[in-house]
């Protein structure tokens, strides 16, 4: 790993004006993608600002909504008692987030600004219609997640928290990675009573929406409705874990498991 | 270079790093302590598991720096008065290693295994909770006993 000069602001204003003077800098959350993809030498920052000295951690339970503070790590989302009841699927999901070391240091903002593809939260955040605030503004997970590590945060934007609508009923189900646990195809459904939402991750370049299943869902919320609807196979991923009609294929058995699970 | 201060196994040290500097290699090198492992250079094997202020941790994937004022426990603060900890005890007498380059941090999670989910702790759970950690020899089989008859006796 190249060398780097070390930041860990106590303040958010700190960060910003860290981040700001730096050129080849990047923030770090928990660090769980960022180190090991420098141990790589894949990312070579001149400085890393550790955002892990700002205590901004905590999850908020109000009447429709849930705010998650981005610093808040997986196993703290994951045995959030408050959470377990509003939207527990959301809790199942970040438990099965690495393995529980990992879950110790990982952290929400880390990891919808990574934007890894096979990510399991973009999954949770476009099925449930979440909004990304950031030190400058809002931004809703629809336009937030631009693709393959890629997000619409300009330089020196932090992730400050994120906002969770309370569906009706939401459920996740992925199919894991062995080895990484990372999600070869994961399917977040969540009922909003008007709408129904589908978010699918590891499937595709980036997260995606799967409106098909959407709209039958909208009207028989029920893992029957969605059997033969089928997700185009073009824009999937293949690799030597999983082709791309194989993508296709466990999007729709995950879509079921996720149904079966909604609660 | 910058200069970290921290606490481990109770002693309060410091020593010079770079920003760079991961927490295993300040454990082993600065410091002597080489019961942390460093099995893998992607973050999946536990070899080096170490309690960072009560939690465990991949301390291959931690910046020394980020640990600056924090409470480390590893392998070597376990034992008490010279005595194995009931968790190493029970690895031994269960044949919960062959070669043992796991063990340590398998031993570190056997410890946080209990701290969260208490001391009578059912097979399903261990495995489910040894995800990240890859031994190479055993099959695991003796691990999860040895971590379930650990626990029973903490
Ligand atoms: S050395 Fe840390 S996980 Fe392998
Ligand atoms: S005993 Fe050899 S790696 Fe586990």
């Amino acid at each position: 790993m190249e060398n780097f000069d070390y930041h860990r602001p106590a303040k958010l204003a700190d960060a910003e004006k860290i981040i700001a003077k730096q050129k080849e800098g990047v923030l770090m959350s928990g660090g769980m993608t960022l180190l090991p993809t420098m141990k790589q030498g894949l990312a070579a920052p001149s400085d890393v600002v550790d955002l892990s000295g700002l205590g901004n951690v905590g999850i908020k339970v109000m009447k429709t909504k849930v705010t998650i503070k981005a610093g808040t790590t997986h196993a703290e989302v994951a045995k959030s008692g408050d959470l377990k009841k509003a939207i527990p699927a959301l809790a199942v999901l970040a438990g099965e987030i690495g393995d529980p070391h990992v879950r110790h240091k990982g952290t929400l903002g880390g990891s919808i600004a990574n934007n890894d593809p096979a990510a399991d939260y973009p999954a949770a955040l476009m099925a449930l219609d979440a909004t990304i605030i950031t030190n400058k503004r809002a931004i809703a997970a629809d336009k937030f997640f631009k693709g393959l590590f890629e997000t619409s945060l300009r330089r020196g934007e932090i992730v400050t928290a994120v906002d969770f609508p309370i569906p009706e009923k939401a459920g996740y189900a992925k199919f894991a990675n062995p080895a990484s646990r990372y999600a070869i195809v994961g399917v977040f459904v969540a009922n909003h009573g008007k709408a129904v939402r589908v978010g699918v991750t590891g499937a595709g370049p980036g997260v995606f929406r799967q409106k098909a299943m959407e709209r039958v869902l909208a009207k028989d919320f029920s893992a029957d409705a969605v059997a033969g609807i089928a997700t185009k196979v073009d824009d999937l991923n293949e690799d030597m874990h999983a082709s791309a009609e194989y993508r296709a294929h466990l999007v729709g058995v995950m879509a079921k498991r996720a149904l079966k699970a909604a609660k | 270079m910058p200069i970290v201060t921290m606490n481990v196994n109770g002693k309060d040290v410091s020593g010079d790093v770079e920003g760079r500097t991961l927490l295993v290699e300040f454990l082993r090198e600065n410091l002597s302590l080489t019961g942390t492992h460093v099995g893998c250079d992607t973050s999946q094997c536990g070899a080096c598991v170490v309690h960072v202020d009560g939690k465990a941790v991949k301390s291959c994937s931690t910046l020394a720096l980020s640990a600056e004022g924090a409470k480390v426990t590893t392998i070597e603060g376990v034992a008490r008065n010279g005595e194995l900890h009931p968790m190493q005890a029970a690895f031994k007498a269960n044949h919960g290693l062959q070669c043992g380059f796991c063990t340590p941090g398998m031993v570190m999670a056997g410890l946080d295994i209990v701290k969260r989910r208490g001391k009578k702790l059912k097979e399903e759970t261990i495995r489910a909770e040894l995800e990240g950690n890859i031994c190479r020899c055993t099959g695991y089989h003796n691990i999860v006993k040895s971590i379930q008859d650990g626990a029973s006796k903490m």
